[in-house]
């Protein structure tokens, strides 16, 4: 370690004086109540993953008072009302207010350090993903406290959710809650995705990615694919409810079953969305402690895109007992077994890993969670196992055996981890470590605490014991094995209790000891606000061990990009594959707007749920408003041209094109709108098996026209090739330019004007969505490409004012192609649509 | 009672197929299971004589890969095979009753001498060894009909019709729960299934498919009274009376049924009397309102009259 450093660092020393000064300057986090404004990663990730806690902890009380409740048999010490609400928000909040919330503020909080970026692409999304999170979590949450929370459980299964029988506001509360982690969680999808593939150090090839990036990779394409069908679901359930379209009404051709399909789509998905960061963040530990890298790197890789894969294809495993065909049954109940398979490569990789070590595995506090995980993840994998056998899980859905397994996997699988997590990187982001001491009994009041909870229950749901029940007979033997669990829910919430103790004693904002497990990975160069002084050259999977004199050479600044040659924040963006410089993204600072965006978002859904309409509508207005002064002070342009970043590289600090991280973001999110429309295809035709009876066939008077498609069908050719032109205008010479932004507006209205005639011309046949589920399914789709060209719209009137403003141009030309991207993709779905809702009724 | 909802006291074929599916089950991942801590253990342990094996990718692969892959294809098979068991079974010689969940009940439908079907509430007779297929249907939302020393559950679904068989292997009484959350009294929600032998079961059979018993004293009688003209019969059918409502649970038979409720209570004089006037104390949110019009007196004649319906 102590060899001199090679000659040929990228930039050589002495560094010029005040140059980290200058850094510390653009990167200071903003005081007093300006800290509302703060968008940098270590100062928002702390804000989020403490939320996410905090929603643990509210929601672990409530299950505490439910196990209270069941303690003994024809117990009254809460009512049924009140129980039904108690286990439809602490199931809610666990799963969307908690598990996927941490596991992106983990990302949003690490993925820059172990990429020793400065921060992730586009800070200002992260922090309005997060304060949209907070405040309709609040809300949400706040709902027991005043008898106005849901009660159809957190899988809010139709018909019971419908308006018939579950009136008032109480499910639109959960609507509302949901509505925001699905934004959240998009939005940080795009976050995750653009910064693992484009802001990961110079060198730092796919096959050298920690394997923690690799799993939130993963997780952000999961979510990517699988919360649009969840977005659908409750955009179906809250149109059924308020307008009274009939998608999950058996009565005009709809089915609840739709419901779990499109739920359990996302729902399945969601488990992995929560347990591969969690697998990752093992994967992390497991060889700092054991001193060597980790022994299987590309099997675990396999296995986490395996893991992802196969989770798509087993959500009918949520739905055996509802009379479903044997031949279904028998696919999803081989691929809920195959599912197995990638969980135990790397549940050995782990165990070999620790063989592998020099000297013997260290056993700290994250080392006994991370044993707690494996013990407690086995077994619920071996659970899992047995109810992928049908006729097993005849017997065991919905039952406590069931409820045993999923907290076997979920707090297994996912809570230890992170309470593993908490103490290994603690000192990355605190003064002082957590307490060694008080970790120990942490452990073991939680790991001794968590077994006599639910170990108990798979008794209890073999005995006979369903789910969802407030209370039980006390003469059919579930005393014993209910209050044992009642006991030991006392016993973790005292695990729980001490870490919070520790927590407050030791935790302080700040720069901890460097280093102190002696890890391999970037996280643990020195840092401060800006993350790591210079950006390092990567050779290796574990630079900090391979690499000697590392740590002494970044944080001297003689790796790349010491300084800040904008004058402004930013960082390196690289090659997705090798990782090769690219070019210098300048990323905005701390700001209002965004934070404003997500206050106004909040509001307006919040009014929309109590139904005060005018006042939702201006909020909802607000939100647009903030979101276009957000966005106007991104672009900023090539004005800065070109920056060295050491070793001779000099970079440009704009892009436009398939190399920009705009463009990757916009792909991602059209991606995001393609499965939301694939959800909505999947409906239409699931539906149409289900009731064909209700389907307008081809001499239908229902069914519009061929004229109609044909005209709707041209407009939209018509505007996808007015976008080619604008853009091409953006080229010419002045007059004539100023055609192309005119353009770029007459395309969005085409494109609005194809949405208009589709649904006139349903309209006109005499087609009133109310009718059945095929019409409800019609207007739908029209809706939802409704919903792209109205943006469409709304972006080409921003750039147009860009255009006027000066600010858009044949280089500076971000506002186009974004528009343009969306145009086009707004098009190609409304084609699709129209091909399906109008010729597949004539093929009937 | 214990035992008279488990799946590990099984008295009917499909449960006892899937009883012994489970206890395979749990003594093979006992076994996976002990294997990884022994395998833990010794890595964590440091130098033994094992380790060079368990450091290397090639445990990964055949502890990791190639063995679940055997275990699980060998699983699947057999649950495949066992499948059958949750299949409907096309005997011709079957029984054929239907259950309809209601919020928070159960509408029983017995096939009548005819064609002319009768219906039960909350209780299922059914004959020993003979197989029995239920027609499963809701009348409101999602239930799951579940009688777990029988055979695993199926769901009830708006718009579907869906069909299991059960075949007791021994007489006696067994307890069954609604299994999909379905809202306020969910919990409450249970039944019993008594498996009698055949000739038992005809002769139950033809009994119940008959009129109520006429009330036989003057309490009675004015037990009877009361339950017409206070509006009872505009909810519940007893069959002989002029009640006919169709809303709640037919009561022609009431007094021979094991409980009260949905099996939320016993089923005596005293127990109807609570319930009339308390019903939403002791099942919240039932949809029958409570009745405290009646004075001690009349309560007692319409209780002693509903119990006397054998």
């Amino acid at each position: 370690m102590n060899e001199s450093p090679p000659a040929d660092l990228p930039n050589p020393l002495p560094r010029p004086a005040r140059e980290r000064e200058e850094l510390l300057r653009i990167w200071a986090t903003p005081r007093g109540w300006r800290r509302l404004t703060a968008v940098n990663n270590t100062v928002i990730g702390i804000f989020y993953i403490g939320m996410a806690f905090l929603f643990f902890i509210l929601a672990g009380l409530l299950g505490l008072l439910m196990r209270a409740q069941l303690a003994a048999g024809d117990s009254t010490l809460l009512s049924q009302d009140l129980y039904n609400q108690l286990f439809t928000v602490h199931g809610t909040t666990m799963m969307f207010l908690f598990a996927v919330p941490a596991m992106e503020a983990l990302g949003v909080m690490l993925l820059p350090q172990m990429l020793a970026a400065r921060d992730l692409p586009f800070p200002r999304l992260s922090a309005f993903a997060i304060w949209a999170y907070v405040i309709g979590g609040l809300v949400f949450f706040s709902t027991i406290f005043y008898d106005l929370a849901p009660r159809g459980g957190w899988f809010m299964y139709p018909p019971l959710t419908l308006t018939e029988f579950s009136p008032g506001d109480s499910a639109d509360f959960w609507l509302l809650g949901i509505g925001f982690i699905e934004i959240s969680a998009i939005a940080g999808a795009v976050e995750i995705i653009v910064g693992v593939l484009r802001t990961r150090p110079p060198g730092m090839s796919l096959d050298k990615m920690p394997i923690f990036a690799w799993s939130m990779l993963i997780f952000a394409a999961m979510i990517v694919f699988a919360f649009p069908a969840v977005i659908l679901a409750t955009m179906m359930l809250e149109i059924e409810r308020s307008f009274g379209w009939p998608f999950f009404t058996a009565a005009r051709g709809g089915d609840s079953l739709l419901w779990q399909h499109l739920f359990w789509f996302f729902g399945h998905p969601e488990v992995y969305i929560i347990f591969l960061p969690a697998a990752g963040l093992v994967s992390m530990i497991v060889p700092t402690m054991a001193r060597t890298p980790l022994v299987g790197y590309r099997l675990i890789v396999v296995a986490l895109i395996a893991t992802g894969f196969f989770s798509f294809g087993l959500w009918v495993h949520h739905m055996f007992t509802t009379g479903i065909p044997a031949l279904s049954l028998a696919f999803f109940s081989a691929a809920s077994m195959a599912v197995a398979v990638p969980s135990g490569i790397q549940v050995f990789s782990w165990i070999a890993t620790m063989a592998a070590g020099r000297g013997r595995f260290r056993i700290t506090t994250p080392s006994l969670f991370v044993l707690g995980f494996l013990f407690i993840f086995t077994v619920g994998g071996l659970t899992g196992v047995m109810v992928a056998v049908v006729p097993f899980d005849f017997q065991a859905h919905d039952t406590y055996f069931v409820v045993a397994h999923f907290h076997y996997v979920l707090i297994g699988g996912m809570v230890f981890p992170l309470f593993a997590t908490f103490y290994y990187w603690a000192p990355m982001v605190s003064r002082r470590a957590l307490s060694e001491r008080f970790g120990r009994w942490v452990f073991w009041l939680m790991f001794v605490g968590f077994n006599v909870t639910f170990f108990p229950m798979h008794i209890a749901g073999l005995m006979g014991m369903p789910r969802r029940v407030w209370t039980y007979p006390a003469d059919i033997g579930w005393d014993l094995p209910n209050l044992v669990s009642t006991i030991g829910a006392f016993i973790l919430a005292a695990g729980v209790l001490l870490f919070v103790i520790d927590l407050g004693l030791r935790f302080r904002r700040g720069k901890g000891p460097d280093n102190p497990w002696q890890a391999g990975t970037l996280e643990w160069l020195p840092n401060d606000v800006y993350s790591t002084r210079s950006i390092p050259h990567v050779t290796s999977r574990e630079p900090l061990w391979e690499q000697p004199g590392l740590a002494r050479d970044v944080e001297q600044g003689r790796y790349y990009l010491p300084n800040a040659p904008t004058g402004g924040r930013e960082t390196i963006v690289t090659s997705p594959v090798d990782a090769t410089p690219e070019y210098v993204i300048r990323m905005p600072g701390p700001g209002w707007a965004h934070f404003f965006a997500a206050v106004f978002t909040a509001a307006c859904f919040l009014l929309l749920t109590v139904k005060v309409v005018v006042p939702a509508i201006a909020c909802g207005v607000l939100a647009v408003l903030s979101c276009l002064v957000w966005v106007w002070q991104l672009d900023l342009g090539p004005g800065k041209g070109p920056v060295p970043i050491g070793a001779g590289i000099s970079l440009p600090t704009y892009r436009t094109g398939p190399t920009s991280h705009s463009w990757w973001a916009m792909v991602v999110l059209m991606l995001v709108a393609a499965s939301l429309y694939l959800a909505w295809m999947f409906s239409y035709l699931y539906l149409w098996t289900v009731s064909p009876e209700v389907w307008a066939t081809g001499d239908s008077p229902l069914l519009p026209g061929v004229e109609w498609p044909v005209l709707s069908g041209a407009l939209l050719l018509a505007g996808t090739g007015l976008l080619v032109v604008a853009g091409r205008g953006l080229a010419w010479t002045r007059p004539l330019r100023h055609v192309s932004p005119a353009l770029t507006l007459i395309a969005s209205l085409c494109l609005t004007a194809a949405t208009i005639v589709e649904i006139f011309g349903h309209w006109t046949a005499g087609l009133r969505p109310a009718d059945s589920a095929y019409a409800a399914m019609v207007y739908l789709g029209a809706t939802l490409t409704g919903q792209v060209v109205i943006t469409v719209l709304i972006m080409s009137l921003f750039a147009i004012a860009r255009y006027a403003a000066g600010k858009l141009d044949n280089v500076r030309r971000l506002a186009f192609d974004n528009t343009a991207l969306l145009g086009w993709y707004g098009a190609g779905q409304g084609l699709v649509g129209l091909v399906l809702v109008h010729g597949f009724p004539r093929l009937l | 009672m214990n035992g008279v909802q488990s799946v590990l006291a099984p008295r009917g074929q499909d449960a006892e197929r899937i009883a012994t599916l489970f206890w395979t089950m749990l003594g093979g991942g006992t076994l996976i299971m002990l294997a990884v801590a022994v395998l833990t253990a010794l890595a964590l342990k440091g130098d033994s004589p094992g380790r060079g094996w368990l450091r290397s990718e090639r445990l990964v692969v055949w502890v990791g890969i190639v063995l679940p892959v055997c275990l699980l294809t060998a699983l699947l098979a057999w649950g495949l095979f066992a499948l059958r068991a949750g299949a409907v079974h096309s005997d011709p010689d079957a029984l054929r009753v239907a259950v309809v969940g209601e919020r928070w009940w159960w509408r029983v439908i017995y096939p009548g001498a005819g064609g002319r079907s009768f219906e039960s509430a909350n209780e299922l007779r059914i004959p020993v060894g003979r197989t029995v297929n239920v027609e499963l249907r809701t009348a409101d939302v999602i239930h799951s009909f579940w009688v777990p020393s029988l055979a695993g559950k199926v769901d009830m679904i708006p718009g579907r019709t869906n069909v299991m068989s059960l075949v007791a292997n021994a007489t006696g009484v067994s307890r069954g729960q609604c299994a999909e959350y379905c809202g306020g009294a969910h919990a409450l929600m249970s039944f019993h299934v008594v498996a009698l032998n055949a000739t038992e079961f005809e002769s139950w059979l033809a009994h119940e498919s008959g009129p109520a018993i006429p009330p036989a004293d003057a309490e009675t009688r004015l037990g009877q009274t009361l339950f017409i003209t206070s509006g009872c019969g505009a909810c519940h059918t007893i069959r002989g009376t002029d009640a006919a409502g169709r809303i709640g649970p037919d009561l022609t038979h009431v007094g021979g049924r094991l409980s009260l409720a949905a099996a939320t209570m016993s089923n005596d004089a005293a127990a109807i009397g609570r319930w009339i006037r308390d019903n939403q104390h002791i099942k919240p949110q039932n949809r029958m309102p409570p009745f405290a019009i009646f004075d001690d007196r009349q309560l007692a004649a319409l209780s002693r009259y509903l119990a006397g319906l054998k």
